[in-house]
């Protein structure tokens, strides 16, 4: 069984993100990039798969520029089998991405799809839910366990109520929620012959899919200030001042 | 700038570093813990065989992206490379002067962590001059028989092979022609006597080693030649000096971080004292010490790598590098004041720390009479 995971190149999550002068998104000008951790969380269940036998073969997915190269290759040291660069300079919107990668899934033919539930970066949380609906596969979202059997898959997932459990036909789409795993550490080792390890890329073009930008953003700017705090005198003011200035109880 | 693939190293190592040693090193430290979990990772990690050339199965890393892991994990805690440096270096000795069957028999093993150790130079009477050992090898039939002390060895507990100096003629004149160099692997008469306390380094063991009738079969000598371990020792402490000016850039760099930190805290007359002048002359002095540490580490690892002599970029490195800590942490405890003085912050392991690297692998008073040696070598008159 061939398992594909998708990954995407974000901003660290260590960075302090700054919204760009000009107010059309947040800087990425030399600003250090890293895999997004759901994406990780994705790449890990697909190894753990491997390992345990269900899975014969992990190829991770990327769409992007040409410097997703240096995020698929730590998907190869993690220990993926091997790598697809979808490469394109134009901004891709959730909906774009979704297509191309349900064209890599018509070429691959996996038998799970595991994507992580949503990217740091725009918290967007719909490729794996629009790339379900195109593919017509079955789809299990935010999910914080995952046992595959007899062709199919049961899923854990993390709800607003608590955990509901599903099983769900194979070819199918898993998104990863927070608490599927912890990823593995990439060794200086692995680092090394993930430099061997394939790594072919393609093009929308290629794909036949328009992946040109169909929302358009109007404005990003930064989180307002939290403002000062203020010292009460007892209990009694810091209820009065919650009924009534602030008006929450 | 670092190599996209040094980035990759450097960001696998931080993330190691954040997520487990970090929250960890306090209470190692402070028990003086052997960091066992820790060295399970390194092993993982290939740091044993960081150096080493891919053939024996090491990850063969230039001494330049080498020397920037080394600074990395100084930053969180210094003493987790000295679990690696010193074996490094023994295993450098074999790659550079072994013969063929000894890098087969030796340099997977350490290049795995299987085999761990480092070096046996220092002798109770002598550290930075060598050539005043005692031990004593002395061959009988195809074994060497080694009786002496050795003393201020780095994982002498732990680890279980030891590079290990030795006079194999007491009469040679220049003495250095009397030494070799022997791999010395623990077994019978070689016993490790105790742990030796220190007022930092911690975790990592430091120990006396006493060798009584001890063994070697003489295909164990580096080389299989008497006479050349002083320069085998001597060869090794170029990298060793790199090594360890790396660690002060580390310890260096950890220092400001926090004092930068600090001093946006913490407030004084209606401000944080990072808008106090007095403040801003230290934090000045002490980011300009760490970029120049850290430059003259780089040079040093250049040359290195190219393959030429350079005792006296690794004497500056080592010297500038490693009084830069001392001088950092000491600040960093003044801008701290009473927090840094206590042991509940780091800066007073760093100021525990720092002078270790001022002394280790040869003196900074020994570093610039070698500068100036060479000085003068290079410059006739």
């Amino acid at each position: 069984m061939k398992a594909l995971v998708s990954i995407k190149r974000v901003v660290d999550y260590n960075v302090k993100v700054r919204v760009k002068s000009d107010g059309t998104g947040v800087e990425t000008a030399n600003v250090k990039m890293s895999m997004n951790p759901f994406d990780e969380i994705a790449v890990e269940e697909a190894l753990r798969l491997r390992e345990a036998g269900t899975v014969t073969e992990v190829v991770a997915v990327s769409c992007g520029p040409l410097a997703c190269q240096e995020t698929l290759r730590t998907a190869l040291a993690l220990g993926a089998d091997r790598a697809i660069l979808v490469q394109t300079d134009e901004e891709l919107q959730p909906l774009a991405v979704s297509k191309l990668l349900k064209a890599v899934a018509d070429k691959e033919a996996p038998q799970i799809f595991i994507v992580g539930k949503q990217a740091i970066d725009d918290d967007s949380n719909q490729t794996g839910q629009m790339l379900a609906a195109l593919t017509g596969w079955s789809q299990a979202t935010f999910a914080s366990k995952l046992k595959i059997a007899d062709g199919k898959a049961e899923v854990t997932r993390e709800v607003d109520g608590g955990l509901a459990t599903i099983r769900i036909s194979l070819p199918a789409i898993i998104t990863t929620d927070l608490r599927l795993n912890e990823p593995r550490y990439v060794t200086l080792p692995n680092i090394m012959k993930a430099k061997k390890k394939p790594l072919d890329t393609l093009t929308p073009e290629a794909l036949g899919v328009d992946v040109k930008p169909r929302l358009k953003t109007l404005k990003v700017v930064e989180p307002s200030k939290r403002k000062a705090g203020a010292k009460v005198a007892d209990a009694a003011a810091l209820v009065d001042k919650l009924r009534n200035e602030a008006k929450v109880i | 700038m670092n190599s996209p693939d040094e980035d990759q190293i450097l960001d696998a190592i931080s993330r190691w570093l954040e997520r487990d040693v970090r929250p960890q090193v306090k209470e190692l430290e402070h028990a003086d813990r052997y960091p066992e979990s820790m060295v399970a990772t390194m092993k993982e990690f290939g740091l044993f065989g960081a150096t080493i050339p891919r053939e024996y199965g090491g990850l063969g890393l230039p001494a330049g992206t080498y020397s920037k892991i080394v600074t990395r994990i100084s930053e969180v805690w210094m003493s987790l490379t000295g679990i690696f440096n010193s074996h490094l270096i023994m295993a450098s000795a074999v790659t550079r002067f072994g013969t063929e069957a000894q890098k087969e028999a030796f340099l997977p093993r350490f290049a795995s962590g299987e085999l761990r150790g480092g070096l046996a130079l220092t002798e109770p009477d002598c550290g930075t001059d060598l050539q005043a050992i005692r031990t004593r090898a002395v061959r009988d039939g195809d074994d060497y028989v080694i009786n002496g002390t050795k003393t201020w060895i780095s994982n002498g507990i732990h680890g279980s092979c030891f590079a290990l100096l030795v006079k194999t003629d007491l009469e040679a004149e220049p003495r250095h022609r009397g030494m070799s160099l022997f791999l010395a692997e623990k077994g019978p008469g070689f016993t490790v006597s105790r742990k030796l306390e220190k007022i930092g380094y911690k975790g990592i063991d430091s120990a006396e080693l006493i060798f009584d009738n001890y063994r070697v079969p003489a295909s164990s000598l580096i080389g299989e030649a008497e006479g050349r371990g002083f320069h085998h020792a001597l060869g090794g402490l170029e990298l060793g000096r790199i090594n360890v000016a790396a660690r002060g850039v580390g310890v260096a760099n950890a220092a400001l971080k926090d004092s930068v930190r600090y001093a946006q805290l913490r407030k004084t007359f209606g401000k944080p004292i990072c808008e106090h002048q007095a403040i801003q002359l230290k934090l000045g002095e002490m980011a300009t010490r760490c970029e120049a540490a850290r430059l003259l580490v780089e040079n040093a690892a250049r040359i290195y790598d190219a393959g030429e002599r350079c005792d006296m970029e690794a004497g500056m490195a080592k010297y500038f590098a490693s009084e830069a800590a001392l001088e950092n942490s000491t600040e960093a405890m003044r801008i701290h004041g009473a927090y840094g003085y206590s042991t509940e912050l780091d800066v007073e392991r760093y100021y525990r720390d720092a002078p270790l690297m001022c002394i280790g692998e040869g003196t900074n008073e020994m570093q610039r009479i070698i500068i100036a040696r060479q000085l003068v070598a290079r410059n006739p008159a």
